[in-house]
């Protein structure tokens, strides 16, 4: 019983008044031992970062507060302890990261000095040991050149960068409890795997306790020593990784585990040898416009694709797979001529569309359609749905009274209720919207549907319907798909083929299947080898972290 | 790029923003002379009592307004370039030279208005974010409110008929007592007596508008993400108070003291008209009764280069709070 | 409509604002019966103090009963306070509109030129253009709505900006809408509410210029005027101070109600929130 750092005991968390429901966490009672992984897993709105929060005593008062339990750090229960105990306890003997490393630093203080603070309000060291052991932090979570770090500023330094500086910040007085709050969601793959893995290190080092916030079961089966999974503010299911992952009990935690998609590759169907979509030499350059007078530096100029080359075959999906700036965004949106590009061809069913102008592409828009990422942003919130939907055949001079139609028609093949029509957007959820704007796009009847991370809005409970729809209307349709991801599980399970795109180029392409087994270019290993979870497969048993970590 | 060359790069691009605007602003000046009823051959005719056509015509040319407008214009970009702003027919003076004699009374005002208005502003607006929700946060927000819709003018009068005239504390108007003969340090009293009432009145709007920004501002700042890493790392309330959240919160007050200059010369139109504070406000009140447009087209050129390079200074204040400035 | 009124009640300020300005309105609106005579008119013994005379807040120096020139004023205030900033918001719409919209050279322009009418102190600006124009009601409201109109500009421009990029605006594209229509029906809608929010609040900043000018000497000489009251008054400070105090009351009254109103709209139409929707 002592043994454990952290022990919490039927927790509640009262929300104000007038909230959706009453308790944003409801009797939780969870144990954290030293060195010990402790993941809480949940989809947006379960109640798992307030929890973390909670430990900290960093509930957003006077709003939210706890209103029954304990939360037990060494046997002291935090709940209780004054304003004073706790500024002592937080950053030294608990400390916590974030999600979002860019606003979770302060923008006009130097890293150094962030880092600075700790010692200052915590131990008495002079000036000069404080800034060695600063240093020395930034050289422990393997930043370059950490004298320069010292000085520069949040906004200058990469994702990764500032999320090492950030768990440099947390582990600077050596805490036996670290509270990592999603922190690796905002980043690229590779770049999540080497921050895992400095977690990793740093908690083997100093046998710090983890509580691990995610939704992410591949990071779960990465890191975890033991599991909780929430579900409203209720702790459905607890065990070690293993039996959460691998037999969990739980409906709920059933289902969370199934809509994982596998990284085992769909078989890969017949193709047709029709090409629908060719793209040859596509090249896009941003900035590098002149400067005022010549005055300061001149723009600097980001080559976003260069010199791309694709074919797309009748009735085959083609996944783009890369991570955050890779150009795979603006290659969809230059193919779907939403950008200007500097030079190359497009050309759908052998027709040249990319020298087209505006009012000439017209007639070509009821070929080619997209699918956008962000199910909020990618409706208007003052237009009926329906209107939406009806938007694109009047637009092409379609009948009103066909367009309506045929509306309504597309509201049911989405699986909404038709009653949907009337109704204005911000009625609907993030899922359902995303069907509506599935609708909007089949509305002109496309050959070639662009999707530009359709699901990765979406919890993953709603991710794994959405999938399944655009299959279904795929075959029905008998559309061409070129799908936009950086989620290689997602590419797995709906693409036939890939290419990998880095840089704005692309550097492999080839069917899924091959690609996953045999990765030629040494980006694709990278990218295949930093998959959170890879080694866990729902259904089979993994090694339980602790001893991968000893064969590792 | 270190700091210091973004920095000197950032300002030498803004000065030369500055330039267009400068030329463009002579341009409107010069198509507002022209749009004014009659021109100066008018008004020196009007003066005279009466001109025969011939010599109007005579004075046209000796003038050069009977040359084409282009011409016309280049020249007085040419006049204005070397700070002839033309001659002010009724003080039979240059523009430039009455400019000039009244710029120390109206340079004073605006600083000690600046600086009352932000200082204060920044430290009430900061107050009562601090203390939110309590009586002192409900008195200076009212106070805010209140005085954020009073016009410069009417507040101006009633001070004068509250501290002047009933109590008889401070003087009605001027900016020192002429018949008295101060010299040195007790000129130097008298002139800061009389520049109470005008720079309280004059300050009394934009320190309502800055405790409102600031207030505003602190609070914003008090839900940012930074602010809960800072309570997370065991800093004190006062440290993040005072450290984090101010710096970034004085970002956008500092801004707005930029934006608002322009609107402050505007408010001493009006201030120095009521005090008669012998200023640049106070000689375009005049002029404007005298239909002194050159005058007024002075003024008005000479205030908006000062709005330029307020708002430069304010720009280099900026770049040494906010890393974050952008050089392309 | 209604949920927009429930979250309006919830600032018990803003709703007193509004009850406010609507006695103002009743006020102008009712002005000709009230005081069924030209407020210019000499309706008495000059100099009277509030009550006496048969003066509800006195007279001035030539015998001009205040409270009707409030009660006329009134009428002025809001009128060129709601027509200027009808007239500056227009300009400012399509300015930001096609300088967000359009981007590149045509936005460094405008936006250029925006930048000249902020950087040019607006006060003496307007002074300069009514004196220059001879002050009239119509050179009133144009000069107010020429020094306020970029305020607009810069604030749509940034929401053609942001709402530009979104993801509903490229599916019109994809779909082939024409660049007028998606301006008109797809953006503009998103960003009326500031619209409406800055709108307000520029009506009471129109109504204190317009007061200043009328202070200064540069208001419509047929038409009463609260700054006109104040101006014409102030050379009897010591002897009558009610003939400057009324007026600017009702000034400070009207100001405070349209600002809280503002805030009100704010709240209401709470453009963070927004966001989201």
């Amino acid at each position: 019983m002592t043994e454990n750092l952290l022990q919490i005991d039927n927790l509640f968390i009262e929300l104000p008044a007038g909230s959706e429901r009453q308790y944003a966490v409801q009797d939780l009672s969870l144990e954290l031992a030293p060195g010990e992984t402790l993941c809480v897993v949940g989809e947006s709105g379960s109640g798992k970062s307030l929890t973390a929060r909670a430990v900290m005593g960093l509930l957003p008062a006077p709003h939210v507060r706890v209103s029954d339990g304990q939360i037990n750090f060494n046997g002291e229960d935090v709940t209780m302890a004054t304003y004073d105990r706790l500024r002592d306890i937080r950053g030294s003997e608990i400390s916590m990261i974030f999600q979002e490393p860019m606003t979770a630093l302060n923008p006009v203080m130097s890293i150094g000095s962030q880092i600075d603070e700790i010692f200052r309000y915590h131990v008495s060291m002079s000036r000069s040991k404080r800034l060695e052991r600063a240093i020395e932090l930034l050289r422990d979570v393997n930043l370059p050149n950490p004298d320069q770090i010292m000085n520069a500023y949040p906004h200058e330094l990469s994702g990764g960068q500032r999320q090492r500086s950030m768990i440099a910040m947390a582990l600077a007085l050596k805490p036996q409890i670290l509270i990592a709050d999603e922190p690796t969601t905002a980043l690229d793959v590779t770049t999540q795997a080497q921050i895992l893995k400095l977690i990793r290190d740093m908690q083997t080092a100093s046998n710090t306790g983890v509580l691990f916030i995610t939704h992410d079961f591949g990071v779960v089966a990465d890191i975890a020593d033991r599991v909780v999974v929430m579900q409203h503010g209720l702790v459905v299911e607890s065990g070690t990784v293993n039996q959460v992952l691998n037999l969990p009990q739980h409906p709920y935690t059933q289902a969370l585990i199934s809509a994982v998609p596998s990284l085992m590759p769909r078989k890969a169907r017949s193709r047709s040898e029709k090409t629908v979509l060719q793209v040859r030499g596509l090249n896009k350059t941003f900035g590098g416009g002149k400067s005022f007078f010549g005055l300061g530096k001149p723009n600097r100029e980001v080559r976003a694709v260069k010199n791309v080359e694709l074919d797309l075959h009748k009735g085959e999906t083609l996944g783009v797979v890369g991570e955050s700036g890779s150009g795979k965004s603006t290659l969809a949106r230059c193919i779907i001529r939403l950008m200007d590009t500097d030079s190359g061809e497009i050309r759908i069913d052998g027709n040249e569309i990319n020298s087209l102008s505006r009012a000439e592409m017209r007639p070509w828009r009821n070929k080619i359609q997209m699918v956008f990422q962000d199910p909020f942003a990618s409706l208007n919130p003052r237009v009926r749905v329906g209107d939406i939907i009806a938007q694109g055949p009047v637009t092409l001079g379609i009948e009103k009274d066909e367009a309506i139609k045929r509306a309504r028609e597309l509201i049911s093949i989405v699986g909404l209720d038709t009653r949907a029509f009337d109704r204005f957007p911000h009625e609907f959820s993030g899922g359902q919207r995303q069907r509506i704007g599935i609708a909007r796009s089949l509305a002109l009847k496309p050959e070639i549907l662009i999707a530009d991370e359709p699901v990765s809005a979406l919890d993953v409970s709603i991710q794994a319907q959405i999938l399944e729809l655009l299959d279904e209307i795929r075959d029905q349709m008998n559309l061409s798909m070129l799908f936009i991801t950086h989620d290689l599980r997602v590419a797995a399970q709906v693409c036939d083929r890939l290419a990998v795109m880095r840089y704005g180029e692309i550097v492999e392409t080839g069917a899924t299947a091959e690609l996953f087994a045999n990765p030629q270019h040494s980006y694709s290993r990278d990218l295949l080898a930093a998959v959170p979870g890879k080694e866990w497969k729902a259904g089979s048993k993994p090694k339980s972290a602790k001893s991968k970590r000893k064969s590792a | 790029m270190t700091q210091s060359t973004k920095i000197i790069r950032y300002v030498s691009r803004r000065v030369f923003q500055g330039v267009p605007i400068i030329i463009a602003i002579i341009v409107i000046n010069f198509f507002l002379l022209n749009l004014a009823e009659g021109d100066a051959v008018d008004v020196l005719a009007g003066e005279a009592g009466s001109a025969t056509p011939e010599y109007m015509a005579q004075l046209r040319a000796k003038f050069g307004l009977d040359q084409p407008l282009p011409v016309q214009l280049l020249v007085y970009l040419k006049n204005v370039l070397a700070l002839d702003l033309g001659y002010s027919f009724r003080h039979d003076m240059p523009v430039s030279d009455l400019i000039f004699d009244r710029f120390f009374a109206t340079g004073l005002l605006m600083t000690c208005t600046i600086l009352l208005a932000v200082g204060f502003g920044v430290l009430l607006g900061l107050l009562a974010a601090m203390q939110l929700n309590t009586w002192k946060d409900a008195v200076i927000t009212v106070f805010a409110l209140i005085t954020y819709a009073t016009p410069l003018f009417w507040v101006g009068l009633m001070m004068i008929v509250v501290f002047s005239l009933k109590l008889g504390w401070l003087p009605t108007s001027g900016m020192e007592n002429v018949a008295a003969f101060y010299e040195g340090w007790d000129r130097a009293k008298d002139i800061a007596v009389h520049l109470i009432l005008p720079t309280i009145t004059l300050s009394l709007f934009y320190l309502a508008l800055y405790t409102r920004m600031m207030r505003a501002s602190m609070l914003e700042q008090y839900g940012q993400d930074y602010v809960v890493t800072a309570r997370a790392k065991g800093l004190t309330e006062r440290r993040i108070t005072f450290v984090h959240v101010l710096r970034n919160a004085l970002l956008p007050v500092v801004t707005m003291a930029g934006v608002q200059v322009g609107a402050l010369i505007g408010g001493s139109v009006i201030v120095e008209s009521v005090f008669a504070w012998p200023g640049l406000g106070m000689l375009a009140f005049e002029s404007l009764f005298a239909r002194d447009l050159n005058l007024l087209l002075g003024i008005f050129m000479l205030s908006s280069i000062l709005v330029i390079v307020v708002n430069l200074i304010v720009d280099i204040i900026y770049c040494f709070l906010d890393p974050r400035i952008e050089v392309s | 409509m209604s949920t927009f009124w429930q979250r309006y009640r919830r600032n018990k300020s803003a709703v007193f604002g509004l009850a406010v300005i609507l006695i103002v309105i009743i006020m102008a609106v009712t002005a000709n019966f009230l005081y069924p005579f030209d407020p210019f008119r000499l309706a008495g013994k000059p100099l009277s103090g509030p009550g006496m005379n048969g003066f509800l807040l006195g007279s001035d120096s030539l015998g001009r009963d205040v409270a009707a020139g409030i009660v006329h004023g009134a009428k002025t205030s809001l009128l060129i306070g709601l027509i200027a900033t009808l007239v500056a918001v227009l300009i400012g719409i399509v300015f930001g509109a096609f300088s967000g919209y359009y981007g590149g050279r045509l936005d460094d322009f405008l936006m250029r030129v925006t930048e000249i009418f902020q950087t040019i102190p607006s006060f003496i600006f307007a002074i300069l253009l009514v004196a220059i124009m001879k002050p009239s009601i119509v050179s009133i409201v144009i000069a107010i709505a020429v020094v306020s109109w970029p305020g607009v500009a810069r604030l749509v421009r940034g929401e053609f900006l942001a709402l530009k990029s979104r993801e509903f605006v490229q599916a019109c594209h994809t779909l082939g809408m024409s660049d007028l229509r998606i301006m008109l029906r797809e953006i503009l809608p998103n960003c009326m509410s500031p619209i409406i929010v800055i709108g307000s609040l520029m009506v009471a900043t129109a109504i204190l210029i317009e007061s200043g000018l009328a202070f200064l000497g540069l208001g419509d000489p047929n038409i009463m005027s609260w700054g006109f009251q104040i101006g014409a008054g102030r050379t009897m400070l010591r002897s009558a101070w009610w003939v400057c105090t009324f007026p600017g009351v009702a000034i400070l009254i009207t100001v405070l109600a349209i600002n809280l109103v503002g805030e009100g709209l704010n709240d209401a139409l709470n453009p963070r929130l927004r966001e989201r929707i």
